[in-house]
C-alpha cells in the first residue's frame, strides 16, 4: 500500500488548511525558482524519465508531449491549457484536486508553462463546478498576491499569468481541440488534426493541453525526482494515481494509490469491499464510461494500470474512474444509459456520430426490454464498428466501445431477454 | 434535443453595475482582439442574474464582445447549462442521471421531483417556485446520487432527504449543501483509509460547502454584490516591474495593463476632453476596415464612422484628451486604452498587421 508520505495529494479531502500557508506547510511551493533554474531541457528530460503518462484518459507520455512544443518562438506566444473539464462519467478526481489541493495544480502550471516557453496558461474548468472554480480562483488570487504568479513569478525570473476559464456543460469540450474552440468563444466542435495543437492550437498559437492531474503531479515529481515517481507501478505504468470508485462498493471514494495496484486490494482497502461480497460482483467499468466493461470474475485479480487493462482485459484505465456493478444491476440498462449520454453529448459535427449515437441508443432501448430480434445484436455491433474510427474526434469511439463491451461480455443475457420477451416466459438468467 | 429561444422574451436586458464591472474584468483575461473568448462566462453571469438566458441578454453580451448575434446565439444554444426558458423562481433542480448515479438510485430522485415539482422536465411548478431536469454526469460520482441546486451540489442524497430539501427551499431556507449523509467530502464513509498521517484537525466544512455557507447565495439571483471584484492578474502587473518580457507579438500586455485596470474600475480621470479632428466622409481612397483593430466590431466601427472616423491614421493621432472625448461618446468606456487601439491603428496605418488582421487574411 502507498504510504502517506508518498502521496502527492496530501489534502485530497480538504480536511487540512487549504490556504497557501497550509500548502507551503505541506511542502508545496518549495524551491520552485530552483526547479525552474534547472532549465527547460532538464525539466522535460526529468518528466520523460519519470514515465508519467497523461492522466486524462489516453495515457500519452507527458514529457514527450511537452517536447513537441517549438523550442524557439516564431513570434507567436505559446500557451499551456489545462483540461479541467472533468466530465467522463465516473470521474470525479480533478474536482478534489482543484477544490482541496489547488496549489499543486497552480505550481504545476507555472513549471510546465516555463518548460514549454509559455507565459500564459488557461485552466478550462467545467461550468458545473462552480464552487470548485471559486476555490481554485481564490487560490490563484492568493498566489498573485504573494508574487507566485505575475511578473517574475515565484522569483524565477519567468513572467507568468494564470487565468481560470469555464465552460457551460458540454462533455465534448473535454476533447482537446473542442476545448480550444470553446475557449475561443465558439461551439465546442473538435478540429481536424493535423495541425496538432503544438503547431497551431489556442488562437492559432503553439499550445499543449494537459489534464489537471498530469500537471498537478509535476512539482512533486521534480522535487522528489523521476526515480521516486517511477518506483511506483509496473514498467511503463509509473507513478501514483488518483482513483475514483463509484457504484456498488460499500464505501465509494476518491483515493490516491500506487499505479498497478490490484483491483481487489483497491476495493478491499479503501472501498469496504463489494456490496454483498465478491460473489455478488457482476461487472466493472474500470476507466470511465468510454472504456468497455469487464465481467466481474475477470476483474478480481486485475492490475489497475494502462497496459494490463488494455492488453489483457480489452478495456482501459482511462481516467481510473472505476464503476462497480453488483448482481442487482441490469447491465443492459446500465450501458443503455451510457448510450443515452453519448447521444446527448454528440456535438453533431460528424454524421456517423450524430446519427449513430441516436441509432445505437434506440436499439439499446429495445434490448433493455427485449423487444428485438436476435440478429439485431450483430447489427448493433456492426453499426458500432461503423461509428468507431469514422469521426473527427474520439467521441464516436467512446460511444461504440461500451456497447461492444456489453455484447462481448453479456451476449447471453441480451439473447435471453429477447427470447423471454418472445415466449412470454422468463429466461434462465432473469429467473435468478 | 432542440434548443430554441423561448417564445416570450423580455423587452430588454442590462447587467447590474457590479455584474457589468465583473464582466468587463473577465474580458481582460484574453488577448486583444480575442474578447469573444469571454462569451461563456458573460452569458453565464447573465443567466445567474436573471435565472435564464433571454434573447436580449444574449444580444447584450454579443454587443459587449463585438460578436455577431448569431455567434453568441449558437454558443447559447450549444451549451446545455444555458436555460433558454424561464425556470422556477426559487430553484431549478438538476439531478444527475448518468450510470454511476443511476446505479445508486437517481431514478428515485427523479420520481420525487416528478411528484413534488412538475410532471415534466423544464416545466415550472404550479406555484412558480421550482423546475427540474435530469442532467448528464456532474462529476461527483463517488458521492452518488446527487443533484445540483443553484450553485451547489447536494450529494449522497436519498429520496427522503431530497424531499426535505424541496420543502425547506419552499419555506425560504437553504439547507447546507455537500454530502447529506454526514460525510465530509469524498473520503470513504467509514473513515479515512489514507492520509491519516497528516491528520491536523479539520475545518467544519469541505471547500465547496465552506464557500456556500459563507456566501449564502446558493439559489440567489447573482447581482455582483456577493463578493468584491478581484482582478489580481491586473494588480500584479500594475505593481510589478511593468514591462513584460513576454514573447507575445500579438498581445503586448505591459503597456495595456494599467489602462486596463482603470477600465475595470472606471475611475473618473481628470483628463479634459478635447474634440479630435473628424471627417464628414472617408477620403478618396475609401474607408479603412477599422474592424482590423482588435476590439472593434461592426457595431463599434459604425459608431466610429458616425462620429467621423474612417481611417487608421486618424485614430493613431489621438491624444490623451482626444481619447477621453471619444471614450465619453462610445458605449464602451475604457475600451480604447484596454484594447490599445492607438498602437494598433499606428501599426495598421504603417501597413503592419494586428492579431485580428492576420486572422482575417488567414480566413
Amino acid at each position: 500500500m502507498l504510504k502517506d508520505e508518498d502521496r502527492i495529494f496530501t489534502n485530497l479531502y480538504g480536511m487540512h488548511e487549504r490556504s497557501l500557508a497550509g500548502a507551503k506547510a505541506r511542502g508545496h511551493w518549495d524551491g520552485t525558482a530552483g526547479i525552474i533554474a534547472r532549465g527547460r531541457d532538464a525539466i522535460v528530460d526529468e518528466m520523460k524519465a519519470s514515465g508519467l503518462r497523461g492522466r486524462g484518459g489516453a495515457g500519452f507520455p507527458t514529457g514527450l508531449k511537452w517536447s513537441f512544443m517549438p523550442k524557439e518562438s516564431d513570434g507567436r506566444p505559446a500557451y499551456l491549457v489545462v483540461n479541467a473539464d472533468e466530465s467522463e462519467p465516473g470521474t470525479c478526481k480533478d474536482r478534489e484536486i482543484m477544490r482541496h489541493d489547488p496549489h499543486t495544480l497552480i505550481e504545476g502550471c507555472l513549471i510546465a508553462s516555463f518548460a514549454m516557453n509559455a507565459h500564459t496558461c488557461y485552466i478550462y474548468i467545467r461550468g458545473e463546478y462552480i464552487r470548485e472554480r471559486e476555490a481554485l480562483q481564490a487560490a490563484i488570487d492568493e498566489c498573485y498576491d504573494a508574487g507566485l504568479l505575475g511578473p517574475n513569478a515565484a522569483g524565477s525570473g519567468w513572467d507568468f499569468d494564470l487565468y481560470l476559464h469555464h465552460g457551460a456543460g458540454a462533455y465534448i469540450c473535454g476533447e482537446e481541440t473542442a476545448l480550444l474552440e470553446s475557449l475561443e468563444g465558439k461551439k465546442g466542435m473538435p478540429r481536424m488534426k493535423p495541425p496538432f495543437p503544438a503547431g497551431a492550437g489556442l488562437y492559432g498559437c503553439p499550445t499543449t493541453v494537459n489534464n489537471v492531474e498530469s500537471i498537478a503531479v509535476v512539482p512533486t515529481i521534480l522535487r522528489r525526482g523521476a526515480e521516486w515517481f517511477s518506483g511506483f507501478g509496473r514498467q511503463n505504468n509509473a507513478g501514483t494515481k488518483v482513483f475514483a470508485i463509484s457504484g456498488h462498493v460499500n464505501t465509494p471514494c476518491v483515493v490516491e494509490e500506487a499505479m498497478s495496484i490490484s483491483f481487489e486490494e483497491l476495493i478491499e482497502r479503501h472501498c469496504g469491499g463489494i456490496r454483498g461480497g465478491w460473489d455478488n460482483l457482476l461487472a466493472v467499468i474500470p476507466g470511465g464510461a468510454s472504456v468497455p466493461c469487464v465481467r466481474g470474475e475477470n476483474m478480481r485479480d486485475a492490475i489497475m494500470d494502462f497496459d494490463h487493462l488494455q492488453k489483457e482485459l480489452r478495456s482501459g484505465l482511462g481516467t481510473a474512474a472505476v464503476i462497480v456493478m453488483d448482481k442487482s444491476t441490469d447491465p443492459i440498462k446500465a450501458i443503455w444509459r451510457l448510450a443515452k449520454f453519448y447521444k446527448h453529448e454528440s456535438c453533431g459535427q460528424c454524421t456517423p456520430c450524430r446519427e449513430g449515437t441516436g441509432w445505437m441508443m434506440r436499439v439499446m432501448e429495445r434490448l433493455v426490454k427485449g423487444e428485438a430480434e436476435i440478429e439485431e445484436i450483430d447489427m448493433l455491433f456492426d453499426v458500432s464498428k461503423q461509428v468507431e474510427g469514422h469521426t473527427i474526434c474520439a467521441l464516436g469511439d467512446a460511444a461504440a466501445w461500451p456497447i461492444q463491451g456489453l455484447i462481448r461480455n453479456f451476449r447471453e443475457e441480451i439473447e435471453d431477454r429477447i427470447k423471454a420477451q418472445k415466449s412470454g416466459r422468463m429466461g434462465a438468467m432473469a429467473a435468478e | 434535443m432542440l434548443r430554441r429561444l423561448h417564445l416570450e422574451q423580455p423587452e430588454s436586458f442590462a447587467f447590474t453595475p457590479e455584474n457589468r464591472a465583473w464582466a468587463e474584468a473577465q474580458i481582460t483575461k484574453y488577448p486583444e482582439g480575442r474578447q469573444a473568448s469571454a462569451v461563456i462566462p458573460l452569458l453565464w453571469r447573465a443567466q445567474e442574474q436573471e435565472g435564464w438566458l433571454s434573447k436580449p441578454a444574449i444580444e447584450h453580451v454579443a454587443d459587449m464582445l463585438g460578436m455577431d448575434y448569431i455567434r453568441a446565439l449558437e454558443v447559447a444554444s450549444f451549451y446545455f447549462m444555458f436555460q433558454l426558458q424561464p425556470v422556477g423562481s426559487v430553484a431549478h433542480f438538476q439531478v444527475c442521471g448518468t450510470t454511476p448515479c443511476m446505479l445508486c438510485g437517481s431514478e428515485a430522485l427523479v420520481e420525487v421531483l416528478q411528484e413534488k415539482v412538475a410532471a415534466n422536465p423544464h416545466e415550472v411548478s404550479e406555484d412558480g417556485k421550482f423546475s427540474w431536469e435530469e442532467v448528464e454526469c456532474l462529476g461527483a460520482c463517488a458521492n452518488a446520487p446527487m443533484a445540483q441546486i443553484g450553485k451547489d451540489y447536494y450529494e449522497d442524497l436519498s429520496p427522503e432527504r431530497l424531499s426535505e430539501i424541496i420543502d425547506a427551499l419552499g419555506a425560504g431556507e437553504v439547507p447546507v449543501p455537500g454530502p447529506q449523509s454526514g460525510r465530509y467530502a469524498s473520503e470513504p464513509a467509514s473513515g479515512l483509509t489514507s492520509l491519516s498521517a497528516f491528520e491536523s484537525g479539520r475545518t467544519q466544512y469541505n471547500a465547496s460547502v465552506a464557500r456556500a455557507v459563507e456566501l449564502g447565495e446558493t439559489v440567489k439571483r447573482i447581482d455582483g454584490s456577493e463578493e468584491p471584484l478581484r482582478t489580481p492578474w491586473l494588480d500584479a502587473w500594475a505593481r510589478g516591474k511593468g514591462v513584460k518580457t513576454a514573447n507575445t507579438s500579438e498581445a503586448p500586455k505591459a503597456p495595456a495593463s494599467k489602462p486596463r485596470a482603470e477600465a475595470v474600475a472606471p475611475a473618473e480621470t481628470a483628463v479634459a476632453e478635447k474634440a479630435p479632428e473628424t471627417l464628414s466622409a472617408p477620403r478618396a481612397g475609401g474607408a479603412d476596415d477599422l474592424k482590423k483593430i482588435g476590439g472593434v466590431g461592426p457595431k463599434l466601427e459604425g459608431l466610429l464612422n458616425e462620429m467621423g472616423f474612417w481611417h487608421f491614421d486618424q485614430i493613431a493621432k489621438w491624444t490623451e484628451a482626444e481619447v477621453a472625448w471619444v471614450d465619453a461618446r462610445l458605449k464602451f468606456k475604457g475600451r480604447i486604452a484596454r484594447d490599445n487601439w492607438i498602437e494598433q491603428a499606428r501599426r495598421l496605418a504603417d501597413g503592419g498587421e494586428t492579431g485580428v488582421s492576420r486572422d482575417k487574411k488567414e480566413e
